[in-house]
């Protein structure tokens, strides 16, 4: 993976700190060609990765990337399913069988009638239903890493269905040829687990920064789970929601070992590049 | 070490399962629910042992607490019964349809020396227990006016009928949005004893109120507005406020952020001005985090008082239950009772 990654939160009206800030930048974001406008710039100041949740717009940023190949050859999405807010109203409106019944009702209509039953008492193949139904949008881009997001990761992590990120990793790789990865609240607990079902070296994304803000556990614990288990994590949240300064923020993550990637989102020219060049620079062998 | 089961396994439901199992406290003893496909796929796909009856989960699995998380009709009988049985109860929101059975389970919970937390978990968000402490401590002097409001985007288009559209049922913005509203108020501000003009609108659903706007009048004296509607498309999610006016200052809140503004005053030492401060600067961290921390903090401190068999708990019924009195003096002031 790219030691810089570029995060998709400032485009969808998401920010942890504060709901005025997060509506103005849903309302400059509105027009899909405003996102391209600032992924342009991110692409320009030598990024290549964007990590992205799959909401219902990323559909028509993927096209833009199939429609302009040459462009962005060498730009990669790696997509976050499910979008969790998506399902969550869902369940709450249809219940759980509904909701399942209902998003994977274009994938069910391929397969023989009466299929839901059969697939009904094999969950593994539903989550496989759910991953091609979200992986649909990408098709023809390249995804590399495809995570599996935190309220999933985190709730699967707590109930103890761990078969689910074995099953998810297996999946993943043989028909999207691509690495799994998993998000995740919890980084130390969801290491162990991962090892526990001989995932040796898992890609994990987690909140990590200076202060320990969402850092379950606690700050020591997952500085402990970061120098001494076999971990790729990708550090996101790395200013603490915007308490910590982008300076003191890096200066703390980018020596960190056990830290492969470091995400970041931003919406001006100015900050992406100034960002880019701080995490190279404050990075060891830059 | 507390034996813990789950009675409804829908979004709370589930929550609390992988809250509780992930706990170092707790003993995971009973998933209950009626759901057939539920039962399958946490049986076989988890090592969570799952019944179909409460009543044979609470024989068999012996819990020190349940977690009930139906829908709110069926609460008070479950609650009764789990009682009865000497089970502590932490009982997802709002705790019944109305305040006469939420009395009958406070009394009974009381004679037989038991605990039941309601899930009104606002009350474990860092930033609104920061304004609390700051208004208790009487940073904004004494207090005038307020105004709670919440929005968000669950009701935006007319639909078929589910049990969101029957208020036998809990359904409408009153018992959802708004109940967490008025008990974040009573939280922060003290006891709402009248309520006036209280407008229930139906926006987009038939059977029920989609957006609530009323007048609060506080047993102190302080007046505030209430305006909740879950018919707003313009949020992206449920984003809850509230602003308070004091002789001393003013302060706005909501979950991520606190601005205070502290009057001019004679004492030249006084910060006069706006501050701001951030859930960063309030906010504990958890051992396991699912969707906020104030989901597992609530869980934590529920846990804690059954340990101890204490029931000091922020959101224990003998508060979080007053939220359903205030919601039937809404109804009666709207003049939409049925």
């Amino acid at each position: 993976m790219d030691r810089v990654i570029f995060g998709d939160n400032q485009f969808f009206g998401v920010d942890h700190l504060s709901d005025d800030k997060a509506r103005q930048k849903e309302q400059r974001f509105k027009d899909t060609r405003e996102i391209i406008r600032v992924l342009d710039f991110a692409h320009e100041a030598g990024i290549r990765t964007f990590m992205c949740t799959t909401y219902g717009r990323i559909e028509e940023i993927c096209e833009h990337f199939r429609n302009n190949p040459a462009k962005y050859a060498d730009f990669k999405i790696y997509p976050c399913m499910p979008y969790a807010h998506k399902y969550a109203n869902a369940v709450t409106e249809m219940g759980i069988g509904g909701t399942l019944r209902h998003f994977t009702g274009g994938v069910m209509g391929s397969i023989a009638r009466g299929g839901m039953a059969v697939v009904q008492r094999d969950a593994f193949k539903m989550m496989q239903m759910l991953v091609d139904a979200e992986m649909s949008m990408f098709k023809g881009v390249n995804t590399g890493v495809i995570f599996l997001q935190n309220v999933v990761t985190d709730l699967l992590l707590g109930l103890g269905m761990h078969d689910f990120f074995y099953e998810f990793s297996e999946y993943v790789q043989k028909k999207y040829d691509a690495e799994p990865g998993y998000i995740t609240m919890n980084l130390p607990r969801t290491v162990d687990v991962l090892h526990g079902l001989g995932i040796e070296n898992p890609i994990v994304c987690a909140s990590i920064n200076k202060i320990g803000f969402r850092m379950s556990g606690g700050l020591e614990a997952n500085e402990q789970a970061l120098a001494e288990q076999k971990v790729r994590a990708i550090a996101m949240q790395v200013y603490a929601a915007g308490a910590l300064r982008p300076q003191e923020a890096l200066e703390y993550i980018c020596p960190q070992q056990g830290i492969e990637s470091i995400m970041f989102g931003a919406s001006s020219k100015d900050h992406i590049e100034q960002t880019y060049e701080l995490i190279n620079s404050l990075s060891p062998e830059a | 070490m507390i034996k813990a089961g789950v009675i409804g396994l829908g979004k709370m439901g589930i929550s609390h399962c992988a809250i509780l199992n992930a706990h170092a406290g707790v003993e995971f003893v009973g998933a209950c629910d009626t759901s057939k496909l539920l039962r399958w796929g946490l049986g076989k796909y988890s090592k969570l042992p799952v019944f179909d009856d409460y009543k044979k989960m609470i024989e068999q699995a012996r819990p020190d607490c349940v977690f009930i998380a139906t829908p709110t009709s069926s609460h008070f009988e479950i609650a009764r019964y789990c009682l009865e049985q000497g089970v502590n109860l932490f009982l997802e929101k709002p705790c019944c349809l109305n305040y006469a059975d939420t009395s009958t389970l406070r009394e009974l919970s009381e004679s037989k020396g038991l605990l039941i937390q309601v899930g009104y978990h606002n009350r474990f968000l860092g930033t609104f227990r920061e304004v609390k402490r700051l208004v208790d401590a009487g940073e904004f002097g004494e207090i005038y006016h307020f105004s709670a409001e919440a929005y968000g985007p669950v009701v935006v288009q007319e639909q078929k009928e589910t049990w969101r559209s029957k208020r036998s049922e809990g359904g409408g913005c009153l018992y959802d949005y708004a109940s967490h509203v008025i008990n974040l108020v009573d939280f922060i501000l003290g006891d709402i004893e009248h309520v006036r003009g209280t407008q229930l609108k139906s926006i987009f659903s038939k059977g029920v109120e989609d957006a609530v706007y009323a007048g609060l009048i506080l047993k102190n004296g302080t007046t505030g507005n209430l305006s909740v509607s879950w018919s707003e498309e313009s949020f992206r999610k449920m984003s809850t406020r509230i602003a308070i006016s004091g002789r001393k200052g003013r302060v706005e809140a909501n979950a991520q952020e606190i601005k205070v503004y502290r009057n001019k005053s004679e004492n030249p030492e006084d910060k006069a001005g706006w501050a701001l401060s951030y859930l960063t600067d309030c906010t504990e961290p958890v051992d396991f985090y699912l969707r906020g921390e104030e989901y597992s903090a609530q869980v934590d401190d529920f846990v804690r008082q059954v340990e101890a068999g204490t029931r000091q708990s922020v959101n224990a019924i003998q508060s979080a239950g007053e939220t359903d009195r205030v919601i039937e003096l809404l109804i009666a002031d709207s003049g939409r009772g049925n």
